[in-house]
């Protein structure tokens, strides 16, 4: 009556429509990690003294550090020196100065990925930085942005042309001593995107990077840095995919947004690494840091994402409320499903007055799965006034996923109030006879199921990336009724 | 249309249905009545394909094609729709959204074009009136904090969205006032076509004061023990089961502990 086992893995089988590998001629670094291998990766960039020396520092610090293995996941151990750091397209200029000069194998990749680049075919009202393996290969809409004042650009291009920016900004959210991850990344980041709104601008299109990780045996370490001077508002989005290979693949960002006074940032991310087979074979590992700094009075970050990817997902977007009266949101789906593990939640520092967070956060588990939240809200002495609420829900598909919640809450100051409501289910046979007997199919019933369970958090994503959102559930999840 | 011959089912090892013949024709309107725990869900569910039955022995077939090797979605496709007892919630998703997504699979299954979003909501606003739901529990989440007659009504305007074959109604009149019971009565009688076949199940004579079945069938332990016209129903209400030698409702009920359907 149910469909068949062979159906299911058949439906499995074409579960991952981004795992084509694309071919093209590559300089690629030997595997293996020293000082040498980081002072190439900085001269093949043409960076400035400041920015080698920092790596170097933040390599020597990162040799103290040990793994962290608190996380609820499990893997085999990373032979660091067996990852190349730098793969990159090969080309004849330094830099493409247009789209035409970009290989034309690279805008097909990212044409069939839904991203075109070419002027004529550009998303409306979306500009795009494409970030391919180690490298940025284009960003469109850079010349309406310019008039705008908003710098727009990859993390290279920055570091070269917007020192006095980056020199400040860079770490300052997130040190290289932060975590083992983070450390690695600061030391060995090749390229990743960076966005200054200046003062009183409302950023006038979505800005958008768009993470493709092509070569084998590499790691990708973007490092993205994003500015809101005070008084602006920008909205940006992540997409990320990946080829299917058995060989699992790091990936080790970092993330820093900054929001000065009445500054807003929406962060949006919609996560689709390649989630290995079924079973459990391949995929990304995913230890990734995002934290934003709302430094100014009145400002807001929101944190939105949709993870759907990864073998290995070790991930908690966070905010520091230092201003008065600043606003920290998350809301979050994370969909596991075969053998995927996510530990993902965020932390609220509550450290100005007045301080508000906002936590929503939908777990849902299929197969063998396992999903975790893990979440840190805090209330610093001097957070008077400050208030959170948190929402964790998690729904189960099938018997033999797991979903764990573990909410940390330290307060040091006693006005503060923090509300938190957690709720576990099931997509239960009740629900799915009255939707089959409906006429609707058994996947279909599911994929609606799930969809209803996350739509506060759908709701808060950009029209295009919810209605993208709802899409990557429904293939995420295909398969899994048994 | 619809024939059941010696159907036997059981739930989770225990036989709740004994053997039940059945024959409907096509614009007949069936009634099964009896007291609790007589198997008159578990008959609902086991037509309408609920996994949680198995089906022991016998034969049920819909126009000639054999219904119990069908999955449950094509069971409804082929037009048998079941009218919850209790109709569950599905939070987050619109009634709208769910109906149509119903009644889309429907149309492409009978090779039709699909209904947009502003077609299908037309549509609906019109239907909804016929059961004197406001149209605003449309964009509802599906049941979600819906009273109990709101349901009802709900599982009514589905089937007359989805203009069934067959439709089976699952004591369609519990725990509905008098006003709500009329309002769900009219749209059953909107129903009643000469393609279509009716098979109401319900404990109570009041229901059949508003929809006149062709037949009445009393069901005791898991077995039809008398069939007869309307009148059956009338000598039901005023002589109780008893007079058949049924086991009175205290029994019964007890009996029906084990009945997960009911």
């Amino acid at each position: 009556m149910a469909t068949t086992d062979q159906e299911v893995n058949e439906l499995i089988k074409r579960d991952y429509e981004h795992g084509f590998v694309t071919e093209i001629e590559t300089e690629t670094f030997e595997p293996g990690l020293n000082e040498d291998v980081i002072a190439r990766l900085s001269a093949i960039k043409k960076e400035p003294e400041y920015m080698l020396e920092w790596r170097l520092k933040a390599y020597r610090r990162w040799l103290e550090m040990t793994e962290p293995d608190w996380a609820h996941v499990g893997y085999p151990k990373i032979d660091y020196n067996a990852i190349s750091y730098y793969s990159a397209p090969k080309r004849k200029e330094d830099m493409p100065q247009s789209l035409d000069e970009v290989d034309p194998e690279l805008l097909r990749t990212y044409e069939k990925l839904g991203i075109p680049l070419h002027e004529r075919e550009q998303l409306a009202g979306v500009a795009v930085d494409a970030v391919f393996d180690s490298v940025s290969v284009a960003t469109t809409f850079k010349e309406p942005l310019a008039k705008a004042g908003v710098i727009f650009c990859s993390i290279s291009e920055a570091i070269r042309d917007y020192p006095e920016l980056v020199e400040k900004y860079l770490g300052s959210v997130v040190p290289y001593s932060d975590n083992y991850f983070a450390g690695l990344n600061s030391a060995v980041f090749s390229d990743g995107t960076f966005v200054y709104v200046p003062k009183g601008v409302r950023c006038p299109m979505e800005l958008s990077t768009y993470f493709r990780i092509n070569a084998a045996n590499t790691g990708q370490f973007e490092r993205t840095l994003i500015i809101a001077d005070e008084g602006s508002h920008v909205s940006y989005l992540e997409g990320c995919t990946a080829p299917m290979r058995d060989e699992n693949q790091l990936h080790a960002a970092v993330v820093e947004l900054v929001a000065l006074d009445d500054a807003e940032i929406k962060y949006s991310t919609v996560q689709n690494w390649y989630p290995g087979d079924e079973n459990g074979k391949g995929g990304i590992y995913n230890f990734v840091t995002k934290r934003a700094a709302c430094i100014g009075n009145n400002s807001k970050v929101s944190w939105t994402q949709v993870e759907t990817g990864s073998a290995v997902t070790w991930k908690y977007p966070s905010c520091i409320l230092r201003g008065d009266n600043s606003v920290g949101e998350f809301y979050s789906v994370a969909l596991t499903h075969n053998y995927q593990q996510a530990d993902t939640g965020t932390k609220m520092i509550h450290l100005g007055k007045n301080t508000s967070s906002t936590i929503i956060s939908k777990g849902i588990s299929a197969g063998r799965s396992s999903n975790v939240y893990r979440g840190l809200v805090k209330f610093g002495p001097r957070a008077e006034g400050a208030r959170n609420f948190t929402q964790c829900d998690s729904l189960l598909i099938g018997d033999r996923c797991g979903a764990h919640t573990f909410p940390y809450i330290e307060s040091l100051n006693k006005s503060a109030i923090v509300e938190h409501e957690a709720t576990t289910s099931k997509v239960s046979d009740e629900q799915m006879f009255l939707c089959r007997q409906r006429g609707i199919d058994p996947e279909q019933a599911v994929s609606m199921i799930v969809n209803g369970f996350c739509k506060e958090v759908f709701k808060e994503l950009p029209m295009e990336f919810a209605v993208e959102a709802g899409k990557l559930l429904e293939v995420s999840l295909e398969g899994s009724v048994g | 249309m619809l024939s059941i011959k010696n159907l036997h089912a059981s739930v989770e090892g225990n036989e709740i249905l004994k053997g039940i013949n059945l024959e409907i024709k096509a614009g007949e309107v069936h009634a099964i009545m009896g007291p609790n725990g007589s198997g008159k869900s578990t008959l609902s569910q086991v037509l309408a394909g609920n996994d949680a039955f198995e089906v022991t022995s016998g034969e049920v077939t819909l126009n000639g094609e054999n219904l119990l090797e069908k999955a449950t979605e094509d069971r409804a496709r082929d037009g048998v729709f079941l009218a919850f007892q209790y109709p569950v919630e599905i939070p987050g998703v619109s009634n709208m959204q769910f109906m149509r997504t119903a009644v889309n699979t429907m149309r492409h299954h009978n090779g039709e074009s699909e209904m947009n979003a502003a077609e299908f909501m037309k549509h609906a606003r019109e239907v909804s009136k016929q059961v004197d739901l406001d149209p605003a529990f449309l964009k509802r989440g599906v049941n979600e904090g819906f009273s109990g007659g709101e349901k009802k009504r709900n599982e009514i305007m589905q089937a007359l969205l989805l203009q069934p074959k067959l439709a089976i109604l699952d004591e369609t009149d519990s725990g509905l006032d008098i006003d709500a019971l009329k309002v769900v009565s009219d749209g059953v009688n909107a129903l009643r076509s000469e393609d279509r076949s009716i098979l109401m199940v319900t404990h109570y004579q009041r229901l059949l004061d508003h929809i006149v079945p062709d037949y009445v069938h009393v069901l005791s332990d898991g077995k039809i023990v008398k069939s007869g016209g309307p009148e059956l129903a009338l000598e039901l209400e005023e002589r109780g089961y008893a007079w058949l030698g049924i086991k009175d409702e205290a029994t019964a009920a007890s009996s029906a502990l084990s009945n997960s359907a009911n």
